[in-house]
């Protein structure tokens, strides 16, 4: 159902729509073709989601892994906390609620910013001479040549309290002291919001490209201002692309492991660094395996909501 | 004011200027590179006219539809519309809408919503884009398909739509950029007629692009003909093909056969002619064209002007014939060099043709022998 929405599912199905039966009955047997990508998709795919899946329901190993007894402990722990001394005492996990909750909004807020960031990059790139573009596309590719941790690092670099943004303002007598920006959420929604721009403005930069110029002549000609063209001609015309660019920012950001670590210190976790910690020091992979399931869940539901409004929002204005 | 413009055009005013253009230049690129796309146009719409630039290929109609448009500005020159210069306005502020070549529809609105996006744009009250929409949609007869998306309708659909959304704010002028090449042939038959309706029904001066000289033709009230980023003849359609001022426009509009003349006498404003093989006849001179005992003119006889007849002044040989069906085109090899085309109707008393090889003798109808400008 929630495949069905997704414009790429759209997109298959059109194209199925538009082959003859007769030519699909034809070629009937030529579905082996897609064997070993069936293949690709169960055993590398499925295969290690449904393990994560098991492991959720067992207990934990005393140095880690798992001892194979069903139990439900794991699920329970995901959003409840049980007092140390008295097991009956329950209340909801504070810490754990604590994380959804930032990295929820932190991969929001970083999808917003790539998005307001991104369009103008995009369109600044798709408006320059057709020779000119590869090379600016290429500029935008070049971080992702580079380890991820290394450009973490250089975000480290320039907003730490001895960094180029501080001593900059110290140095102008803007500030009398560093402000803070290391080990808080800020740090992290820079850094993410840098690591990830990529991502938002090749497919707005894919949707731009292919939008007609001719399109926004048109409504210059019929008496609209730049700002109503933008408004009512731009935007909805590159919006696949904003929807596939979130998508693309979204789902890295609300998992992303490396950033919070080195930005964020070890008091802003997200979900990531508490996955990760349940695996490693916490030794309860169980945990881990809930929580890995809870953020897929969250990823899920963020996106078939995500999708349907867009969607509902164009038959709407079909209708109206 | 806009509104008044198809009032005004009905009652009277016909022979106002609703578009002046002055010595208008474009010049794309700079330096070395630098492209005179339109040189020194100097033109006059007036209200209410169906106007045709005709031309070939890259002679500069759609630089000048833009420049009229607002999407370019001029290099040089004066540009105004019902009197007003528009320098500097952009095409949001000038009462000018146009058809684009490619229809240029929204493709994420309905057929009605593009209709009415320029008055929604205009901040006309709602009930007023509603009730002008619908007048459009009836005006282009596209009523049933209000609420398709323009990817559900067909080329020639999409086509009245375009013409409906340009025509929804009542723009002073209509530029339209070859709005029917995209058509087959009988759609686009179809078409002119719809042009040729809407034009008279909304009395809207129309600025028509076309490089399909019959379109010109069939359609315009004038015509301006344009090479190489010049206005060669501006006139009626009849002016145009049997008065063409020069050569191009001779050979581009329909076609004619040159033939190399010597001038024998001159007497008032007609001259005497002797045409290749000796044959003797008369033509008008054009205006300002004086030319003396003896020299060289190149004379146009269009194909239908010219008949077979014993006793015409031009001789030849028939090369070969080709048979259209209302007509038959006799390919002839004239006396003293030079080749011939000469049309003939073909009626129930006459059909088929001479023989290849056959010699004939040809008339020429009185007046329709050209002294060509060069
Ligand atoms: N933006 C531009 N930059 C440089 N040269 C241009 C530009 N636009 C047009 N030209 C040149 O100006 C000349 C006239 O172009 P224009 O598009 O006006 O021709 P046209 O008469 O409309 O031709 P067609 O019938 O093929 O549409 C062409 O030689 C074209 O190459
Ligand atoms: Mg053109």
């Amino acid at each position: 159902m929630a495949l069905r929405d997704l414009p790429a599912a759209d997109l298959a199905a059109s194209l199925e729509e538009e082959a003859p039966a007769a030519t699909r009955e034809r070629h009937g047997w030529k579905w082996l073709l897609c064997a070993p990508a069936l293949a690709v998709l169960v055993f590398a795919a499925s295969g290690p989601l449904l393990i994560v899946l098991v492991y959720s329901f067992l207990t934990p190993g005393s140095f880690g892994g798992v001892r194979w007894e069903f139990s439900t402990e794991a699920w329970f722990r995901v959003f409840f906390a049980r007092d140390i001394f008295d097991p009956e005492d329950v209340r909801p996990n504070a810490a754990h609620l604590a994380i959804f909750w930032r990295s929820v909004t932190l991969a929001l807020q970083t999808t917003l910013i790539c998005a307001v960031l991104g369009f103008p990059t995009a369109w600044f790139i798709a408006t320059r001479p057709a020779h000119s573009r590869g090379l600016w596309l290429f500029l935008i590719t070049i971080p992702f040549w580079t380890n991820l941790l290394i450009r973490t690092f250089a975000i480290q670099e320039v907003i730490r309290n001895q960094g180029l943004i501080n001593t900059v303002l110290l140095r102008l007598g803007v500030i009398d002291a560093p402000i803070q920006m290391m080990y808080t959420d800020f740090a992290i929604l820079i850094g993410m919001a840098y690591v990830f721009l990529p991502l938002m403005v090749l497919p707005l930069y894919a949707a731009m490209d292919k939008l007609d110029i001719r399109l926004l002549e048109a409504g210059y000609d019929l008496y609209a201002s730049r700002w109503r063209v933008l408004r009512h001609i731009v935007l909805p015309l590159v919006k696949p692309g904003f929807i596939a660019g979130s998508i693309l920012v979204f789902i890295p950001s609300i998992g992303a492991y490396v950033t919070p670590r080195v930005l964020g210190g070890g008091r802003n976790m997200m979900l990531g660094n508490l996955i990760e910690l349940q695996f490693g020091q916490g030794r309860n992979w169980p945990l881990g395996a809930a929580l890995a399931m809870t953020m897929l869940v969250l990823v899920v539901a963020a996106l078939v909501f995500y999708i349907r409004t867009v969607g509902r929002e164009e038959a709407g204005r079909r209708d109206g | 004011m806009r509104d008044t413009s198809a009032a005004e055009t009905r009652h009277g005013t016909q022979a106002a200027p609703e578009v002046e253009i002055e010595r208008l230049c474009k010049v794309f690129g700079l330096g070395v590179a630098a492209f005179r796309a339109l040189d020194e146009v100097t033109l006059t719409i007036r209200r209410g006219e169906f106007f045709t630039l005709l031309g070939p290929s890259g002679c500069g109609k759609t630089t000048l539809l833009r420049l009229i448009a607002g999407f370019e500005q001029p290099s040089a020159g004066a540009l105004r519309i019902n009197g007003r210069a528009v320098a500097g306005l952009g095409p949001n502020q000038r009462p000018v809408n146009t058809v684009f070549q490619n229809y240029a529809l929204f493709p994420h609105m309905t057929v009605a919503d593009n209709i009415g996006f320029g008055l929604k744009m205009l901040g006309r009250p709602r009930a007023e884009v509603r009730a002008t929409t619908a007048e459009m949609l009836r005006l282009v007869r596209m009523e049933a398909m209000a609420d398709r998306r323009p990817a559900e309708i067909s080329g020639g659909q999409q086509q009245r739509v375009a013409l409906a959304r340009a025509l929804a704010p009542r723009p002073r002028v209509l530029l339209l950029d070859e709005p029917l090449s995209a058509l087959d042939l009988k759609l686009r038959k179809e078409m002119q007629t719809e042009l040729k309706r809407l034009q008279a029904e909304t009395g809207i001066t129309f600025v028509f692009v076309t490089h399909d000289q019959q379109e010109a033709l069939t359609m315009s009230d004038r015509v301006a003909v344009m090479s190489a980023g010049r206005v060669l003849q501006t006139g009626a359609p009849e002016e145009i093909y049997n008065r063409p001022a020069d050569r191009f426009v001779a050979d581009f509009i329909g076609d004619t056969n040159f033939l190399d003349a010597e001038v024998a006498a001159v007497a008032g404003d007609a001259a005497e002619l002797r045409l290749p093989g000796g044959a003797v006849v008369w033509a008008g001179l054009p205006e300002g064209l004086r030319p003396a005992r003896g020299d060289r003119v190149t004379v146009v006889i269009r194909p239908e002007h010219a008949r077979l007849a014993e006793d015409g002044p031009l001789a030849g040989t028939v090369e070969r014939s080709v048979f259209f069906g209302t007509d038959t085109h006799l390919h002839l090899r004239l006396d003293g060099g030079g080749a011939f085309i000469l049309r003939r109707q073909n009626t129930a008393a006459v059909n088929g043709a001479p023989a290849p090889g056959s010699r004939v003798r040809l008339g020429v109808a009185e007046g329709a022998v050209q002294i060509l400008r060069d």
